[in-house]
């Protein structure tokens, strides 16, 4: 009975009362061929309301954001804005009506000024000198200080974001959308966005929130809909439901629960790194510091970090896509290796699995036994004499298949035809069944559904059971607590000292992310007691 | 002094070519568009120049038919690579091809004819001045126009808001496309620019540089100011630095083999290519970050709808 009350009145608490909604879908409804990405769907979105959109990959709220921004045209159903039905001709006639959107992956420039990039977000109706002026008084307003005179390719990920946001106000729009904007952000970068979100809210705006983390909705937002495979399932409050009743609704069934094997032994040092300094070989690259740690096999190390810090570096070099001078500043198993090829490591027993799924993990237009060979001919027995196994090279992507739950429409296709997470499920099953003594992994469930997701993150928990050393690259902080037994934080291509997961807090790790250092809090600390 | 005159007047006359077909096609591949036709472009616009200043007897009309013979050429290429999505290697070097035999063909009854070539200006007094007056004031207005060309481009694209979005368009189109931007219809307009350019750079060989149209008078020019346009990072200051380098050394190595200067021939001809390589590289190298090339250069877009 309370839960159909709410689905009738969305705010329980009347705020609307009297007033209509700000924009509303009516059986909004895309279909692409035979798939239908959104069936009819309905939502209100109120003025001063922070409406949260959650579903799974797939489950349809980018084609729901794209519709109401016009940058695709419904099959079927309408918009309504204000009361009147709209059709929206393109993003610059939902712009001028007052709707405004905010990229996950950013629709920025990277080698335009920030200015340049503001200026084609805008209408062009007043002059660049007018525009930039203008650029940074609503950039000082609302505290997201930005230089309108860098170049994009210059900026840390953070500040890319506030070239979007700005961008976004200065058309000072009625309804804002925002899709996932705090997947690459530091938690104090988060705490920020959220003050800014709050104020655009207490100003009479209306914001629509894409995001998949749960807690981070209960705090912000006022009313939640939850998409699934294209329909819409409710619409809540999400502070009066908890984060598992929400995943629940995502994925329309329980979320496999991650669970580490009681008593782990550590066993000895099986990747060593010693003042590992790298410099980059690209123009936009980090160098890499001092970087140093042990890791034990049965043990998972998380190295925590907004991205662009040197993680990408530190993974290249790991895995011999560069070389180091000195041979022993990578040593695995005993055996210095900061020299040797990809090849040469695999055959002492390391895997990696690459942050790109497409392009570095796979070649993408390769069938997956194809994409097993590229990374197991060295070490797996598919090759003879030369000769490529075939039937080896099957069977190792039908155990992958198995072994994790691989979903595909035959039995070897091309990489680029699987969903992102039965992909990357094939690429870490691919490695793990090599049964590595070192495994180093970017990114394992980066924009992977909760359901895989699990799968991963209890795989690479196995895997260290059975006694392999696990590097885990990953910019959650949840998947990091969940698994990892030590936490390190890169910054600006240094790796902090790694802390032990119980003591690893979102503040620490939020301090360290954000380039401070936990001495000076330590310190005082230390006098207090 | 003469001499040094005639030098400086030859090598103008054979970088304007030159000039003309790289700065469209730098515009071209500014919009993330990498058109390899540039030399069957001129080409077709040679053949059309030439035969309509020859049938009209008119420089201009016959300059018009090359810069429209030009921008039909770049249309089929639009239609191939921009409608169609097709590979856009594939459908420059197939455009060239295509160009080479339909010139012979269109220039097949005007081999032999001679028109009477563009007149160049003539101040009385100005042109006069020694060494510097008929290099300055006794040009054809090919010359002047491809000047003013160059600088409208770079007006156009640092100074105005459609050359913004024509530079987005070439930096990264998905974003551009997110924001509202016609990415195809913009390309489109580019390669027709660029193609009316080579087809005008090519309506100067017969219309100015020599009064008569043999098959196959391009020469290779097309490739060059494809070659220029990279070396020249893509930049509109440094494209005339190169178009007016490679000219120089051309027309110098030229002088220098008629002196009798003992290096083989065979090396002063390659001269120029390793001149404009070396100082444009050179240049290229005091570039302060970010990336030189068009981030989306030549890659197909397919808007989602």
């Amino acid at each position: 009975m309370q839960a159909y009350q709410r689905m009738l009145d969305p705010t329980p608490n009347g705020l609307h009362s009297g007033e209509s909604p700000l924009l509303r879908t009516v059986g909004l409804t895309k279909r692409y061929g035979d798939f239908l990405a959104n069936d009819s769907i309905d939502v209100d979105i109120w003025p001063k309301e922070i409406h949260a959109l959650l579903g799974e990959n797939g489950a349809g709220k980018s084609t729901l954001v794209k519709a109401i921004y016009g940058l695709i045209q419904p099959s079927a159903g309408e918009i309504r804005w204000q009361g009147d039905q709209i059709v929206l001709s393109g993003p610059s006639e939902a712009r001028s009506r007052g709707i405004g959107m905010v990229f996950q992956h950013f629709s920025l420039f990277d080698n335009l000024t920030v200015a340049e990039n503001v200026a084609l977000g805008l209408d062009g109706k007043e002059s660049f000198k007018d525009m930039s002026a203008r650029l940074e008084q609503v950039s000082k307003i609302y505290g997201l200080p930005l230089d309108p005179r860098r170049e994009v390719w210059q900026l840390s990920v953070g500040e890319r974001q506030r070239i979007e946001i700005v961008r976004a106000l200065m058309q000072d729009p009625k309804f804002l959308i925002l899709d996932e904007p705090t997947a690459v952000l530091t938690p104090q970068e988060a705490d920020q966005l959220f003050i800014v979100l709050e104020r655009l809210k207490a100003e009479g705006r209306a914001i629509l929130y894409i995001s998949h983390k749960l807690e981070e909705v209960k705090r912000l937002c006022d009313t939640a809909t939850i998409l699934r495979g294209g329909k819409k399932i409710q619409t809540c409050n999400p502070r009066l439901e908890t984060a598992a009743s929400l995943a629940r609704m995502m994925v329309g069934g329980e979320i496999r629960e991650v669970k580490a094997a009681a008593g782990r032994q550590t066993t000895i040092p099986r990747l060593v790194v010693n003042d590992l300094s790298l410099a980059p070989d690209e123009a936009h690259g980090v160098r890499l510091e001092h970087i140093s740690f042990e890791l034990k096999g049965g043990e998972i190390l998380g190295i925590a970090g907004v991205a662009g810090n040197g993680q990408d570096e530190l993974f290249a070099a790991l895995s011999g896509e560069r070389l180091a001078k000195d041979p022993g500043t990578v040593v695995i198993d005993g055996i210095a290796a900061g020299h040797f090829s990809i090849t040469k490591r695999r055959k002492l027993g390391a895997a990696f699995v690459p942050e790109e799924r497409l392009g570095h993990g796979t070649a993408p237009r390769m069938k997956l036994s194809e994409n097993a060979l590229l990374t197991g001919h060295a070490a797996s027995g598919m090759v003879h004499r030369g000769f490529i196994d075939t039937a080896a090279t099957l069977k190792t992507v039908d155990q992958a298949t198995e072994t994790f739950d691989v979903r595909k429409a035959k039995r070897d296709p091309e990489a680029a035809s699987l969903s992102g997470g039965n992909l990357q499920k094939f690429i870490v099953g691919r490695e793990i069944l090599r049964n590595p003594a070192v495994l180093v992994v970017s990114q394992p469930t980066w924009g992977v559904d909760a359901g895989a997701a699990a799968v991963i993150r209890q795989a690479l928990l196995d895997l260290a059971a059975a006694g392999a050393a696990v590097l885990v690259t990953s910019q959650d902080l949840d998947e990091l607590a969940e698994i990892a037994d030590r936490i390190a934080v890169m910054f600006h291509g240094r790796l902090s000292e790694p802390l032990a997961t119980r003591d690893a807090t979102r503040e620490k790790l939020g301090l360290l992310m954000g380039g401070s250092s936990l001495e000076p809090k330590e310190a005082a600390h230390a006098v207090g007691a | 002094m003469e001499l040094v005159e005639a030098i400086i007047l030859s090598v103008l006359a054979a970088s304007t070519p030159l000039l003309i077909a790289a700065t469209g096609e730098l515009v071209t591949e500014r919009s993330g568009v990498l058109n390899l036709g540039v030399e069957g472009m001129m080409i077709v616009g040679a053949a059309c120049g030439f035969g309509g200043a020859w049938l009209t007897g008119s420089i201009l009309i016959g300059a018009l038919f090359g810069i429209i013979a030009g921008m039909l050429m770049s249309l089929i290429f639009a239609l191939m690579a921009l409608g169609l999505a097709v590979n856009q290697v594939a459908t420059g070097l197939a455009l060239t091809i295509l160009g080479v035999g339909l010139s012979g063909l269109i220039g097949a009854g005007f081999v032999g004819e001679r028109i009477t070539p563009a007149i160049h200006l003539h101040i009385p007094g100005l042109t006069d001045i020694p060494l510097l007056g008929r290099v300055l004031f006794g040009e054809d207005a090919f010359v002047y126009f491809s000047i003013a060309l160059i600088i409208g481009v770079w007006w156009f694209l640092y100074r105005t808001r459609a050359g913004l979005i024509l530079r987005a368009c070439g930096d990264n189109h998905v974003s551009a496309h997110a924001l509202g931007y016609p990415v195809l219809r913009i390309r489109t307009l580019a390669v027709m620019f660029g193609g009316a350019c080579a087809g005008l750079a090519g309506a100067y060989l017969p219309l100015a540089y020599t009064p008569f149209f043999i098959p196959g008078m391009t020469a290779g020019r097309g490739w060059i100011a494809l070659a220029l346009v990279v070396f020249a990072s893509w930049r509109p200051g440094r494209l005339v630095v190169g178009a007016y380098l490679f000219g120089a050394v051309t027309i110098l190595q030229l002088h220098a083999q008629g002196w009798g200067v003992g290096i083989p021939s065979q090396f002063m001809s390659a001269l120029p290519y390793l001149a404009t390589v070396i100082v444009l590289v050179l240049l290229s190298r005091a570039r302060t970050g970010g990336s030189t090339a068009p981030a989306a250069l030549g890659t197909v877009f397919v808007p989602d709808r």
